[in-house]
């Protein structure tokens, strides 16, 4: 089991290795193109054009380049913008992690927990009026789109209700700090939480419906019954233990693409600086070194999801775990 | 033991009402192995299924009156009933591949039977199962407990089925095509096996097949299926000597025999079952039986007393 593990964390470090070369490639070595030009924004001055040349190396063999910048972003960490000159470029997206891996996590509890829930619920009243009334939610979840919802949920919690005693311990918008203060951490995000897992809950509750439903014709289930089990023992012991295995897979690649920075509506409409907002923001000034990192960024946390998968599936399905 | 009074199961359909099962009686002795026989679609898992209290179909009707150990199950609150299920009557599948969940161990799965109907730790459970997989003659028992269904063969699967099926010394045992999925040298494990176990725990077993071979094998009496009827009932002897339907000649001029000269082509029964959607009042052999009269367009009915069968031409002529 262990050997399956390392095996799997090494491949992920190979993948890792890859798509940094890919993204550099991407960004620097594209025919036609002066990678300094661009790196030094719009309308820069000769003078700066000459200084990104000499400090990417571009007078230099690719591979010299690459390992220039590898070691600019991962061992000094002193990329710089030029857009917004002498910004430092690493800590600015070290300052974001902490933002939207907060946002992105505890939605993540709530969205797991509460498809789980639902999920289960409906599949084991199925054509019950409560499985079709979880099934209409799941939908309206579904249909809802993230940047409307949050509007919405900011017209009703900082304006409109703001001062009745509903809402009015929610603070204004904006992310403070858990070591700040973890009350203030925790209340300014809970809107952001429920506003981003809605969809998740009612796709996951819609999907963990399915397979439940799949498995509860499986063969296996038929021994389970015949066997005396109650129905509420086979639905959660048997049917819902296996279904996690395709639940884990779907949650692996969402929560990995949100922390790479697919919360980004969310955080635009509740004013968190995380990597998606920094990532958007940069792109509108065309910042290529700090897009060039958020992108590598984004794709190592895909990666590393997938490979915290692969090792749950690990625990989760005991055929993984020979081969 | 089991007695089965005019059961019939019937199914709501888009087409109409199917009845798989129409008026089936049929008896099951302490320490007796009962072979059912018929084709695909015959009812022969489908009126067993109905004994268990399996069938859960919400579109299905279940008639007619099931007593086992003189108790009445059409009708018994599911929860009365599941307490039977697994503990006083059993049932293995056909196929041993996909009957075991994936993701727990044999020896959790034979566990969690016996901690469901016994009042008994999970450890003494544990042992227990270890106790029955060693009956079953699976190789080191202490280890086959900590495995996964997908590390034994198929083989080896099934023999942990049967274990786990007599985890509760079930008095009542129904197999249902237990070694159709398994090669021959398997098979014929598997039926020694079930022959031994049925005299140890004097345990009644009704054995699903569609194979002449395997009820010659194991069965002390024969009940041939047709159509979600009894065709033909009788002891074994008396059904091989003496196989009075059509059909269950059909089914045993189908077997190729094993001495004399070797027929140019094995006799195959023309035509196939009838639709159980719309059920005549004729004997739901006629069209394909040779033997066919006219009064054949009536229902017969099952009669006789030692060696009962339903067939008008056997009864008139």
């Amino acid at each position: 089991m262990l050997w399956a593990i390392l095996q799997r964390l090494w491949q992920m470090a190979f993948v890792m290795i890859g798509i940094s070369v890919l993204v550099f490639a991407i960004f620097f070595a594209t025919p036609g193109a002066d990678p300094a030009a661009r790196i030094a924004g719009r309308n820069a001055s000769p003078e700066i054009l000459e200084a990104v040349r000499k400090s990417f190396g571009f007078d230099q063999p690719f591979y010299v380049q690459y390992l220039l910048m590898m070691k600019r972003i991962f061992i000094t960490g002193d990329l710089t913008s030029f857009v917004n000159r002498g910004w430092k470029v690493v800590p600015a997206v070290v300052d974001t992690i902490p933002v939207t891996l907060s946002l992105v996590t505890g939605a993540a509890v709530l969205w797991v927990i509460f498809s789980i829930i639902i999920g289960t619920v409906a599949a084991a009243n199925r054509g019950k009026w409560a499985d079709k009334l979880l099934m209409i939610l799941g939908l309206i979840g579904i249909s809802m789109p993230v940047y409307w919802l949050g509007d919405v949920m900011n017209l009703i919690t900082q304006s409109r209700y703001k001062d009745t005693w509903l809402f009015s311990w929610v603070p204004p918008l904006g992310y403070q700090n858990f070591s700040d203060s973890p009350k203030g951490w925790f209340l300014s995000l809970v809107i952001p939480w429920i506003t981003l897992a809605i969809l998740y809950i009612g796709l996951y509750g819609r999907v963990l419906r399915a397979n439940l439903i799949e498995a509860m014709q499986e063969d296996y289930v038929r021994t389970a019954r015949a066997k005396g089990l109650s129905e509420s023992r086979i639905l959660l012991k048997h049917a819902l233990r296996t279904s996690m295995i395709s639940f884990v897979t779907l949650f692996g690649l969402d929560f990995g693409a949100l922390v790479g920075g697919s919360a980004l509506l969310t955080e635009v409409v509740f004013d968190l600086h995380g990597v998606g907002k920094l990532t958007y923001d940069a792109l509108k000034n065309l910042d290529l070194p700090i897009i060039m990192t958020t992108v590598l960024y984004a794709s190592f946390f895909v990666v590393a999801a997938n490979a915290l998968v692969d090792i749950a599936y690990v625990f989760l399905d005991p055929r993984v775990r020979q081969s | 033991m089991l007695s089965v009074r005019d059961l019939c199961v019937s199914f709501r359909t888009e087409q109409g009402v199917l009845r798989a099962i129409d008026h089936v009686s049929f008896d099951v002795e302490a320490g007796e192995i009962l072979g059912v026989v018929g084709e695909s679609g015959s009812g022969k898992t489908v009126s067993l299924l109905a004994v268990m209290g399996l069938i859960n179909d919400p579109n299905a009707t279940v008639t007619g009156s099931i007593r086992f150990k003189g108790r009445e199950l059409v009708g018994l609150k599911p929860s009365d009933l599941r307490k039977l299920r697994g503990r006083d009557m059993a049932m293995i599948f056909q196929d041993p591949m996909t009957a075991l969940t994936p993701v727990y161990t044999i020896g959790t799965q034979i566990a969690e039977q016996i901690t469901t109907h016994q009042n008994i730790s999970k450890r003494a459970a544990l042992d227990r199962a270890v106790q029955l997989l060693a009956e079953v003659n699976i190789p080191k028992p202490e280890e086959a407990i900590s495995r996964y269904p997908h590390q034994l063969s198929g083989g080896m699967r099934q023999r942990a089925v049967i274990a786990m099926a007599l985890s509760n010394n079930p008095s009542l045992l129904i197999a249902d095509e237990p070694t159709t999925a398994l090669d021959v040298t398997v098979q014929a494990q598997i039926l020694d096996l079930v022959r031994k176990l049925q005299r140890e725990h004097k345990s009644s077993v009704v054995f699903i097949t569609h194979d002449m071979g395997v009820i010659a094998e194991i069965a002390d009496h024969v009940m041939v299926m047709y159509a979600g009827r009894i065709a033909e009932r009788a002891n074994k002897a008396e059904i091989f000597r003496r196989p009075l339907h059509p059909y269950t000649r059909a089914l045993l001029d189908s077997i190729p025999p094993l001495r004399g000269p070797r027929p140019p082509r094995l006799r195959a029964i023309p035509g196939a079952p009838p639709s159980l959607l719309h059920r005549t009042e004729a004997c739901a052999f006629a069209p394909r039986c040779a033997k066919k009269i006219e009064i054949c367009s009536l229902k017969p009915a099952l009669r006789g007393t030692e060696h009962e069968v339903a067939c008008h031409v056997v009864n008139h002529g």
